[in-house]
């Protein structure tokens, strides 16, 4: 089993290639890419299963040992999150085909979305920081082309700031890696933590600090978000559907990984201001914006700070909590920007000022809205709920009582503007839709049924989020062994290394 | 450690974050190479010693070969960015005649007056409903051209 570890990342990028090769055939492009994914998929479910039952799949690259080498370590946290992430990717491709926009016909888009998921595989599997800077940049790059694949002037226009400012998180995190190497002589997660505890106190805080900046600004916290509100919403709605549930969750496992096993004892005051800040600036951003797309950018803000709030509370019960909101996150964030993509397919705009009176034009789309939506503004007995009281409980038990007073008063105010999305955009009187899609019929009750490859997966990811729900104990049981395994830094270090 | 080298990682990055803070986006990216060259010194600097090549069999006082792996690496994928950024300067020049880094829209036009927007959006749906009219639906969308004009001609 050890040796399958890779697999979720080596099959998507194989398959890039081959999708490549076949850039002829739509058909063949389509075949290789959900037989690629649906095999990384079951792989990922085959090394979770083996993770929680017999321990980390540790892979050594070339037969390196782990402190020269790279390894790929699958342990249950890495496996949750490939498992999520791989079924996401998978749900939005079958979305983006079932649109048939100009994007998914496209002979790049397969292959790029392939790397995209490799990328993200390694990101969440690999133990070498070094080959999580190469995860990075592999998933970064598809992610450049997929936010401007086709070239309209609004994406150009932002495609340029979303680059060049992932261009310069690029920078910040080798420059991170060199200094690290410099002052520790190693790049192993697993050997880290042994030889930073011998640095100085200044030396390790700088690293930290630069680590921190460069992981921050691709999950979006404050003050880096700045590029995030603007650069999403210009792209396809399949492609904002899955950067907004996977990009920023890189950063946020990175995050939570190198804080966890490599400065586990460092002081935690900085992420506890950083995490009050993003929830409270996210969500009023969101209350100001007057379009669909970007009041649901802003909250990929504001949540993002409920994981760094667990994060800086530390501890099992803060961290078991927060990798379940990173698993609840990733498919409700989707299905939402899917559910927005479906709305801009019947209707031409996702502005609240043009929409009106969904729900009467189709009962079944304001579920799919609002079962996710409630669940984001953590309304029991959703996913979101439990996420949040886990977070909420530990505050409390931290003593963190101001922070945790501001996620209660943030998901008030999620509520709100989801209501705000609600009333603009499904209450209402019915309107006829604003620009007919290319090739539209001329019944005006067609632009209301959608292919059923988009509406199958809407469905699939809507109630995956529901899923999460309805087997909270279980799973948040696996998230409590998973943080178990975070703390006990030793017993990685020694699976990893050993063997 | 030489100093000269030292000095000219800071040169590099001086200039790189200087070239940065312009509109353009051909400096930008002018920054961008510059900043990911001191980067790659950096690494060759603070990573190793200065010593012999590590060659097989000839490893007395050799210099470590792992900071030179990883100036490879960087410097490939740096090269993969920088083509896309340049392509993507080609692009934004082929589109609008320069190649400025634009403000974002949507953020003044909620900085604007309530009536202002109004005005916009019906101007929006107008050419929307135009263009449903003629049926072009693959025709690339003009009418946030046509509402940044309108944002700049008005004082904000």
């Amino acid at each position: 089993m050890d040796r399958l570890a890779p697999l979720p990342t080596v099959i998507p990028l194989v398959a890039a290639a081959l999708a490549m090769l076949a850039h002829r055939s739509r058909w063949l492009q389509r075949t290789i890419a959900h037989l690629a994914l649906t095999a990384a998929l079951s792989f990922a479910v085959a090394l979770l299963v083996h993770a929680d039952r017999e321990g980390p799949a540790v892979a050594r690259l070339g037969g390196w040992s782990a402190s020269i080498g790279i390894s790929y370590v699958v342990d249950r946290l890495s496996g949750l999150l490939l498992v999520v992430a791989l079924f996401t990717l998978l749900a939005v491709l079958v979305f983006a085909e079932g649109q048939r926009s100009k994007g998914a016909e496209s002979p790049v888009f397969h292959p790029v979305y392939l790397v995209l998921a490799a990328g993200t595989g390694a990101a969440f599997s690999t133990g070498d920081l070094f080959h999580m800077f190469v995860a990075y940049e592999v998933l970064l790059i598809a992610s450049y082309v997929l936010l401007t694949l086709d070239g309209t002037p609004a994406q150009v226009r932002t495609g340029t700031t979303y680059a060049v400012v992932n261009t310069i998180e690029s920078l910040v995190l080798v420059m991170a890696v060199a200094l690290v190497y410099a002052s520790t002589g190693t790049l192993s997660m697993a050997e880290l933590p042994a030889r930073l505890a011998e640095l100085n106190d200044g030396v390790r805080t700088g690293l930290q600090l630069l680590l921190l900046v460069a992981f921050g600004l691709k999950a979006a916290v404050f003050p880096l978000f700045f590029w995030l509100p603007d650069s999403y919403p210009a792209a396809r709605s399949p492609i904002t559907a899955v950067f907004a549930g996977l990009l920023t969750k890189v950063g946020v496992y990175s995050i939570l990984r190198t804080q966890t096993l490599l400065f586990a004892d460092a002081n935690r005051t900085l992420l506890l201001w950083v995490a009050g800040l993003t929830m409270v600036v996210g969500v009023l951003g969101a209350i100001a914006q007057n379009e669909v797309k970007r009041i649901l950018s802003f909250h990929i803000v504001s949540q993002i700070g409920y994981m760094i709030l667990g994060i800086a509370i530390g501890g099992p019960a803060a961290i078991a909590a927060t990798i379940f909101f990173l698993l609840h996150q990733i498919p409700i964030k989707s299905s939402l920007f899917l559910v927005e993509g479906m709305i801009e397919h019947s209707t031409g705009t996702s502005s609240l000022d043009r929409l009106s009176g969904l729900v009467h034009r189709s009962g079944l789309l304001g579920a799919l809205f609002l079962l996710p939506a409630l669940s984001l503004a953590g309304i029991p007995p959703f996913s979101g709920f439990v996420a949040k009281l886990g977070i909420v409980t530990s505050g409390l038990a931290a003593g963190e009582r101001v922070a945790v007073a501001l996620a209660i008063g943030c998901s008030l105010l999620t509520l709100v503007s989801m209501a705000k999305i609600w009333l603009g955009a499904f209450w209402g009187p019915a309107t006829e839709p604003v620009l007919r899609p290319a090739g539209a019929a001329p019944d005006p009750s067609a632009a209301w049924r959608w292919p059923a490859a988009m509406l199958g997966s809407t469905v699939a990811v809507v109630l995956a989020g529901l899923a999460l729900a309805v087997f909270a104990g279980p799973l948040y049981a696996l998230c409590e062994r998973a943080a178990a395994d975070i703390a006990d830094v030793d017993a990685y270090v020694r699976t990893v290394l050993r063997r | 450690m030489s100093l000269a080298l030292v000095l000219l990682v800071a040169a590099l990055f001086a200039c790189g974050v200087y070239s940065m803070l312009h509109r353009s986006l051909t400096r930008i990216i002018v920054g961008v190479v510059l900043i990911g060259n001191g980067v790659n010194l950096l690494i060759v600097v603070a990573g190793s010693r200065p010593g012999r090549p590590p060659i097989v069999g000839a490893l007395d006082g050799a210099t470590d070969a792992i900071p030179q792996a990883l100036v490879l690496t960087a410097i490939v994928i740096g090269f993969a960015v920088q083509a896309f950024l340049l392509a993507l300067a080609w692009r934004s020049w082929a589109l609008d005649g320069d190649d400025e880094v634009e403000d974002d829209l949507e953020d003044r036009r909620l900085a604007m007056d309530r009536r202002r927007q109004i005005r916009i959006a019906e101007a929006q749906a107008r050419e929307d409903h135009a263009r449903w009219l003629v049926r072009d639906a693959s025709r690339p969308s003009t009418h946030e051209l046509d509402g940044r004009d309108e944002i700049e001609r008005g004082d904000l």
